[in-house]
């Protein structure tokens, strides 16, 4: 007698848990990295307009090793931390203020709404009109470009901050600063981060702004030489490091919110 | 000691500006280690009372008054179990049963030595450093429960705190609480629309009616504390929730017409 044939329930979503190996984030990215690599040793493109990967990465290195790559880097690191942190922690305050306090909030957010819809950009010759072509206009720009969207995403945040959780403080006897300390900020800060990652963006972006106008070093002013000479590797080196910079930051930001909101 | 509602009544305006009364003329008190459970139809505004005596709301009229507490204590201590367990997500379980002392003025070394004496007697052993988001409902109220007795308050408020929960664990958190509550015997005020849970814990229950929220009748419950659910007490047990659940089935099922 033939055995009845097993027919055995097959799990038909089984594609939303597919496994992907490591490698295959690189892939895409290696992919492209070799395509160009190909068009530039068949000389499909004069390196005038696009260096080969290799030729951008000896480029780097000899700029690293024999010229001011590094000196540059460092001048633009410091106006973009300064710059950030100040617009950062002054947006932080207030917009914690502004969330908080009602009299903060009608008095200030329609000041801080007014302003926040200018491009900042375009305040840049101005700021070089009150305070001349130094270090200060660079990160009061950078800071003024950081500051917005951190200011409302602190003041958003704040508001998002479940009333439960703020009356059961107080019913434990927390104080105002105790609140706002314990209860108010770390519930803001999810959104607080968010605001944080999308000003490291811009700031990067009115950094480079800032260089390209008025700057002896960093690499704003690098790129914005270099193309005038028509020297497109080290331009490229340049957007490079630009980019790099940018992940850097990101990633960092990545490590610090992982780091404060083990709770999440 | 004694805590006394000394005619409390609240209006609200709704949406149209227009008046409603959700207390009216609220008298009772609470007593010495007594357990007073608040027992009406959704909307009679319990938790509403339950807010005021916690003071998380102004009463319209009348107040709520401790009576006999020691002269050197300046504000009575109040320990609230919230409906919405409202454990902060960012603090590890101890720190959140701390909370209190914290804000006490306790300090370090102390007040997380008492949070672990109240972490241990709800049976939260182990979990010290575990954030809220990962205990399960039950659990997470079990911490509720020991953040409010970590403070050793003079009134033990509890808001629904088991209406979240699955029927199972709800069972299981009313056996564990009556035996906790034996070791504090702290003066509690109970909200619930769950008449056995009532019957279960109380030592007066104070059923409310709606529309305006009034004291409908005051019942002591004249059980032994412990063993109510046993085979022995089954038909006085049953009598007291039949009794109760006549008081309140006509404005419930008004209530539920309104929707």
């Amino acid at each position: 007698m033939a055995e009845p044939s097993k027919k055995y329930i097959k799990n038909k979503v089984a594609f939303l848990e597919t496994k992907v190996p490591g490698y295959a984030s690189l892939l895409g990215i290696a992919v492209i990295l070799l395509l160009w690599e190909l068009i530039c040793r068949l000389e499909w493109v004069s390196p005038l307009f696009l260096p080969a990967p290799t030729a951008i990465l000896t480029t780097g290195w000899e700029m690293i090793t024999q010229g001011d790559l590094l000196q540059n880097v460092g001048a633009s690191l410091y106006r973009i931390v300064l710059g950030f942190l100040l617009g950062a922690s002054v947006g932080i305050a207030i917009g914690l203020a502004l969330g908080f306090s009602r009299w903060a909030e009608a008095i200030g957010s329609p000041i801080v709404y007014s302003l926040y819809t200018i491009p900042k950009i375009a305040l840049l010759p101005l700021i070089v009109l009150w305070l001349g072509i130094g270090e200060l206009p660079k990160i009061t720009i950078i800071a003024l470009g950081v500051f917005f969207p951190v200011v409302i995403n602190t003041y958003s945040g704040v508001k998002n901050v479940d009333a439960i959780l703020i009356k059961a403080a107080v019913s434990f006897g927390a104080s105002h600063m105790s609140v706002i300390r314990k209860v108010i900020l770390p519930g803001a800060l999810p959104v607080i981060f968010a605001g944080l990652k999308l000003a490291a963006g811009t700031s990067l972006l009115l950094l480079v702004a800032a260089e390209m106008i008025a700057a002896k070093q960093g690499i704003g002013s690098m790129v914005l030489h270099y193309g005038n000479l028509m020297l497109t590797t080290k331009l490229m080196v340049g957007v490079v490091v630009l980019s790099l910079l940018g992940l850097l930051f990101n990633r960092g930001l990545q490590w610090l919110e992982n780091r404060l909101l083990p709770w999440k | 000691m004694r805590v006394v509602v000394d005619g409390v009544s609240k209006t609200f305006r709704d949406k149209k500006g227009k008046e409603v009364t959700a207390l009216s003329q609220i008298d009772f008190a609470i007593n010495k280690e007594e357990f007073v459970v608040l027992v009406g139809p959704s909307g009679c505004g319990k938790s509403t009372l339950l807010n005021i005596v916690g003071g998380l709301l102004s009463p319209t009229e009348g107040g709520v008054y401790f009576e006999g507490l020691s002269a050197k204590q300046d504000d009575p201590r109040l320990g609230i179990v919230f409906q919405e367990i409202a454990l902060f997500p960012w603090r590890t379980v101890i720190d959140n049963i701390a909370f209190g002392l914290e804000e006490m003025g306790v300090g370090k070394k102390e007040r997380l030595e008492k949070a672990k004496v109240y972490l241990d007697m709800v049976g939260l052993t182990g979990f010290e450093q575990a954030y809220p988001k990962q205990l399960s409902g039950g659990m997470r109220q079990r911490a509720g429960i020991a953040r409010a007795l970590a403070i050793e308050p003079d009134l033990l408020l509890m808001d629904e705190p088991f209406s979240a929960l699955d029927a199972q664990t709800r069972t299981l958190m009313q056996e564990e609480l009556l035996t906790i509550w034996s070791r504090t015997r702290l003066s509690t005020l109970y909200v619930t629309h769950n008449i056995s849970e009532a019957v279960y814990l109380a030592d007066r229950v104070v059923v409310l009616s709606r529309h305006p929220g009034r004291i409908k009748e005051i019942i002591p419950i004249d059980l032994p504390k412990a063993g109510r659910d046993s085979e022995e007490f089954r038909v006085p047990f049953d009598d007291y929730v039949k009794q109760i659940w006549n008081l309140i089935r006509q404005e419930a099922e008004d209530a539920l017409k309104e929707g």
